[in-house]
């Protein structure tokens, strides 16, 4: 293994498929129009000396590094800003190149330290590369005069110096080492697009400034990494290479955080990672990252990781560790001891979205096969079932119609229910990158979310009251039908027309009208008109959703109502356009398509089909029940009525996750064995009687599937602290109950993975290593995948219009709960944060905070920062008040990262109609003065403290 | 919502609720398909049970809608 080199052509590529003929350096080469001299040389594979171009960001021609010769051109253009054009004759090494570039190189080297052997850039520095490129051996200038490089001149301070900015956990700024190419602000800008970085100043006194002369972490960076990617010194550095060293091998694996599925190169030395860089031929990232995926591993080594089994009778016993057979044993007796009791539907399990494809499908083999029913669900419950509903009902799909690369082609981008800056960040870079050449922005959502105030793009916001999606929605629908704005040839031809005239007859009765909703609604009727017609008449037309949209008693109907809207203006079935669902989750999108619900098998097929189970009988030499099982608060309301007694759950927590607390308490507490395997004592571990030790995404082989059907490898890159990888566990669990499954390599599941599901079909994994990755379907009619569907024709046949009525929630405000609660992510951290808390991304959000208007926060007396007691009918907690104008008066929000605040203890456990995903997104609440922690806050946190003692091992005396 | 039927009964009517707009007869499928593809054993035994007590609180739609589902069964 070796470090993987990836090439920087300098200048990014050009899309134009006009091709242009030069010469460099005697060699003719054929490149699109629009690309650099430099670029054409580096596809030619010369290299021409530069510092300020790389091809993340766009040419600036500020090193003069880069000079070539132009035949019957005056003077030395620099090659990054110089177009190739039809016949040039371009020379990169002349006399007059090298002086020139030698002079340059001894200008930058005159004023930087020359601390080579102990800088942290040592054996990956450009400037170092390019001195030695060019050959230089001396520096005439010395150091005496004025420089930014030392503290002390000629014994005085030294005011050009800057000491290093360490505030940023995960990087340090070194300003004595800068050589002021403007790679970090031109990244920020352009990849990132939050223009955190400036340069300050003119001439020599130009620096790198955060902001306003700020620190970084002071400043509106949101340490994504692209700066320190960019930089070409040892200026901006991570922190683990300063203190490890540069790295000597990497592989290429995926992100295990949100649904975006980044590709990162893990950059290693041995067992050690040194760093994680995004890749740039990762397809869904394009070399582009976050705080999370980029920084936050360190999760991964916490010194919380539980690496022994543990088991015990009941749950006011402190844990016993024990090996994994005595583990096993005893879960199995339990197990077993459950169903002869109680029957064979009293056991389930849960599958993990952040687990690998080839994991999850094990953890479904193992409930249906081997425990003998269907009781398999996963948290997609919980955020994106609805999606899975909607789509299949309309489309014939259950998955977003685009890959990302879409975003690039699209014209009108209408983002609902999803904050893609906090939730999907490296998405929302691509997409802000498109709202700067021009594309259209209309947000729905109830809070004023970072997209719409993300700099350099202006957003048609329409802030509506929380649970009237469906009413906003189908007001667009409305003034698309009567506005004669409908693509009514795209409908006759693709779908089923007689609906689709229903469906406008009902869209365009008056009571859905934008002005008859708006009492409900809280939108501007003039603004929901407006963007109506900008998303019919725009040009192509993109929806992007995420859990605003899905967690509500309406989120089927909502998907419904976007399917409906994307079909009524033709925008679907090619590229640009199309209805996408950001998932939340790594492999959210994996685990719904390996068969995690309880009435489906792999592949979306229902479990009552004889001729589809047939099959997985015939592959597993098993009988399968083709009875539907219990969904997630299916399986809570059994165990509290005590007919669902054990319960295997591999990487979630549900305690923490899921709606009404108190209610998944009682279910937790009832069951007689519950079964955690994960990587720390999660909150759900308060109640399990075995925990088995889970290992991370660095240390097992599989795949991932993101948001885009992209399947991506996930590759091993140290042995597993625990000891064993999550499928090796689960077979051994199954193994100990009487199911043997044979595999040695996780290849060898997805290969079973591949024979049974046929949009699978083509998927192995040397295809994966020779393609990077494929989007399913991918089968013999696509053998590269899918990246855009529904091209020419629906899955389903015809697109189906469904009526979309709104019909309020049952969860209303009135006088003891006037406010509406809705909740929802936060950049640093992840979902219930058992990961990110254990990094030092707690610096960005330490705790979770509740954001209310002023208006409503006077009325109750409440300052910023001060304690508060938020309670709506289910439950009550605390926590502190952030005063803000993002969210409307009598809508107040929060996110659901901390343990401590459990936010679900205010949710309830109203749920969508068709999926049971829980209504997350509205709550009536009341805000009052608090001094401290709820009762029930104390009550949980010494149950937690009590549950999480581990018995000492008592070493056996002589 | 605590006790088992009155949940059950409750979301039952949730899912009448949507395909209400489609008529009697599309709303009837709809509902009883939708518990068909989507309910636990569990739960539509405890449904019928509630049925055949008299069926209290179910929306009408959904009363016909179980009554076809226990026919077919």
């Amino acid at each position: 293994m070796s470090l993987i080199q990836e090439t920087d052509f300098g200048t990014p590529k050009s899309k134009s498929e006009t091709m242009v003929t030069l010469t460099i350096d005697g060699n003719q080469i054929t490149v699109p129009e629009g690309t650099s001299i430099m670029r054409a040389a580096m596809e030619a594979g010369t290299q021409i000396p530069k510092l300020c171009a790389t091809d993340m960001v766009d040419a600036f021609g500020s090193c003069r590094l880069c000079l070539v010769e132009i035949e019957g051109r005056a003077g030395t253009p620099a090659s990054c800003t110089t177009p190739v054009m039809p016949g040039l004759v371009v020379h990169t090494q002349s006399d007059r190149l090298k002086k020139l570039r030698k002079g340059v190189m001894e200008l930058y080297i005159s004023d930087h330290p020359l601390d080579c052997l102990t800088c942290a850039a040592n054996g990956d520095c450009e400037l170092q590369d390019m001195a030695g490129a060019v050959g230089l051996r001396d520096v005439r200038y010395g150091y005496e005069g004025e420089n930014h490089v030392f503290a002390k001149s000629h014994g005085c301070e030294n005011d050009n110096w800057m000491p290093k900015d360490e505030s940023n956990p995960y990087f340090t700024y070194d300003p004595s080492k800068c050589i002021v190419c403007s790679r970090c602000v031109r990244a920020c800008e352009e990849v990132q697009g939050t223009f955190a970085l400036t340069i300050s100043g003119r001439g020599f006194d130009s620096r790198v400034s955060p902001g306003m002369n700020e620190s970084f972490l002071g400043s509106e960076c949101v340490s994504c990494g692209a700066c320190v990617q960019a930089c070409p010194t040892a200026t901006l550095t991570e922190k683990s290479v300063i203190e490890i060293g540069q790295p000597e091998h990497s592989v290429v694996t995926t992100c295990a955080y949100c649904g975006v599925g980044c590709a990162f190169k893990a950059e290693m030395r041995g067992e050690e990672v040194v760093r994680m860089v995004p890749w740039k031929d990762g397809k869904a990232n394009r070399g582009h990252s976050c705080v999370k995926g980029r920084f936050a591993w360190g999760y991964t080594t916490h010194k919380e990781r539980i690496l022994k089994p543990m088991i015990r009778e009941r749950i006011e016993d402190p844990w016993q560790e024990v090996s994994w057979d005595e583990a096993m044993n005893f879960a199995a007796a339990k197990f077993k001891g459950i169903q002869q009791k109680y029957g064979r539907d009293a056991v389930g399990g849960i599958t993990s979205s952040r687990c690998t494809n080839e994991e999850t499908y094990l953890v479904q083999k193992l409930i249906r096969a081997g425990f003998g029913n269907n009781n398999v669900d996963t948290c997609a419950r919980v955020c994106h079932s609805p999606t899975g509903y909607g789509l299949s009902q309309t489309y014939g799909t259950s998955a977003g119609t685009q890959d990302f690369d879409s975003v690039e082609d699209t014209d009108v981008v209408l983002v609902i229910g999803a904050n893609p800056a906090s939730a999907h960040p490296v998405f929302a870079s691509r997409l802000k990158k498109r709202l700067r050449q021009g594309a259209k922005l209309i947000v729905i959502d109830p809070r004023r979310t970072e997209m719409v105030e993300a700099p350099h793009v202006k957003a048609l916001h329409l802030p509506l009251m929380p649970g009237t999606n469906v009413a906003v929605l189908t007001a667009l629908a409305h003034v698309i039908v009567t506005e004669g704005l409908a693509d009514e040839a795209f409908v006759r031809e693709r779908c089923d027309w007689s609906e689709f005239e229903d469906w406008a007859a009902f869209v365009a009765q008056d009571k859905h009208s934008p002005e008859a909703t708006a009492i409900m609604t809280g939108v501007d009727p003039s603004d929901l008109r407006e963007a109506a017609r900008i998303y019919a008449t725009g040009g192509n037309g993109a929806i992007y959703y995420g859990l605003g949209v899905t967690e509500h008693s309406q989120g089927s109907t909502t998907v419904i109502a976007i399917a409906n809207l994307a079909m009524a203006t033709g925008n679907i079935g090619r590229p640009g356009v199309g209805v996408n669902p950001l998932r939340g989750q790594n492999n959210v999108q994996g685990s719904c398509d390996m068969g995690s619900f309880p009435h489906e098998l792999p592949g979306y097929r229902h479990i009552a089909g004889d001729a589809v189970r047939e099959q997985f009988e015939a592959m597993w030499n098993v009988k399968l029940n083709n009875e539907p099982g219990l969904r997630i608060p299916n399986m809570f309301d059994a165990a509290i009525e005590g007919s669902f007694m054990g319960l295997y759950v591999q990487g979630e927590d549900i305690l923490q996750s899921d709606p009404n607390t108190k209610h998944v308490v009682a279910a937790l507490s009832a069951m007689e064995c519950i079964i955690v395997h994960d990587l720390f004592l999660n909150e759900t571990a308060n109640y399990a009687h075995v925990f088995l030790p889970g290992s991370t995404f660095l240390e097992k082989d599989g795949t991932f599937t993101n948001a885009e059907r992209r399947i991506q490898r996930v590759r091993k890159v140290m042995t597993p602290l625990n000891g064993y990888a999550d499928w090796e566990v689960t077979i051994m669990l199954g193994k100990a109950m009487g199911f043997t499954m044979n595999y040695s390599h996780p290849s060898e599941i997805m290969d079973e993975i591949a024979a049974l599901t046929p949009t699978f079909a083509g998927v192995s994994y040397a295809k994966l290593d020779e393609l990077g990755s494929v989007q399913w379907p991918c089968n013999e009619k696509a053998p590269e995948g899918t990246p855009v569907m529904h091209i020419g024709g629906f899955v389903r046949g015809r697109g189906k219009f469904i009526l979309t009525e709104y019909i309020a929630t049952d969860e209303r405000t009135g006088p003891r709960y006037p406010l509406l609660l809705t909740t929802g992510r936060i950049l640093s951290q992840y979902n219930v944060g058992a990961q990110t808390r254990r990094t030092e991304n707690v610096v960005w959000h330490a705790e979770d905070r509740l954001e209310i208007h002023p208006h409503d926060a006077e009325q109750r007396g409440v300052r910023d920062g001060d304690w508060v007691r938020l309670a709506s009918r289910a439950g009550e907690t605390t926590l502190r008040a952030e005063i803000t104008d993002r969210v409307a008066p009598g809508v107040v929000y929060t996110t659901f990262h901390h343990p401590d605040t459990q936010a679900n203890v205010i949710t309830t456990d109203f749920s969508d109609w068709a999926t049971n995903c829980p209504e997350y997104k509205v709550t009536a609440v009341q805000i009052s003065p608090s001094n401290g922690p709820s009762d029930w806050q104390k009550a949980y946190d010494e149950q937690a403290r009590n549950s999480r003692r581990i018995a000492p091992v008592v070493e056996a005396a002589e | 919502m605590s006790s088992s039927p009155d949940k059950l009964v409750y979301m039952a009517n949730q899912i009448g609720k949507f395909f209400h707009s489609q008529g009697h007869d599309r709303a009837v499928q709809g509902i009883s398909e939708h518990i068909w593809k989507f309910w636990d054993p569990r739960m539509r035994k405890q449904i019928f049970a509630h049925l055949d007590a008299g069926g209290s609180g179910l929306e009408p739609d959904v009363r016909d809608a179980l009554l076809k589902l226990r026919q077919q069964a």
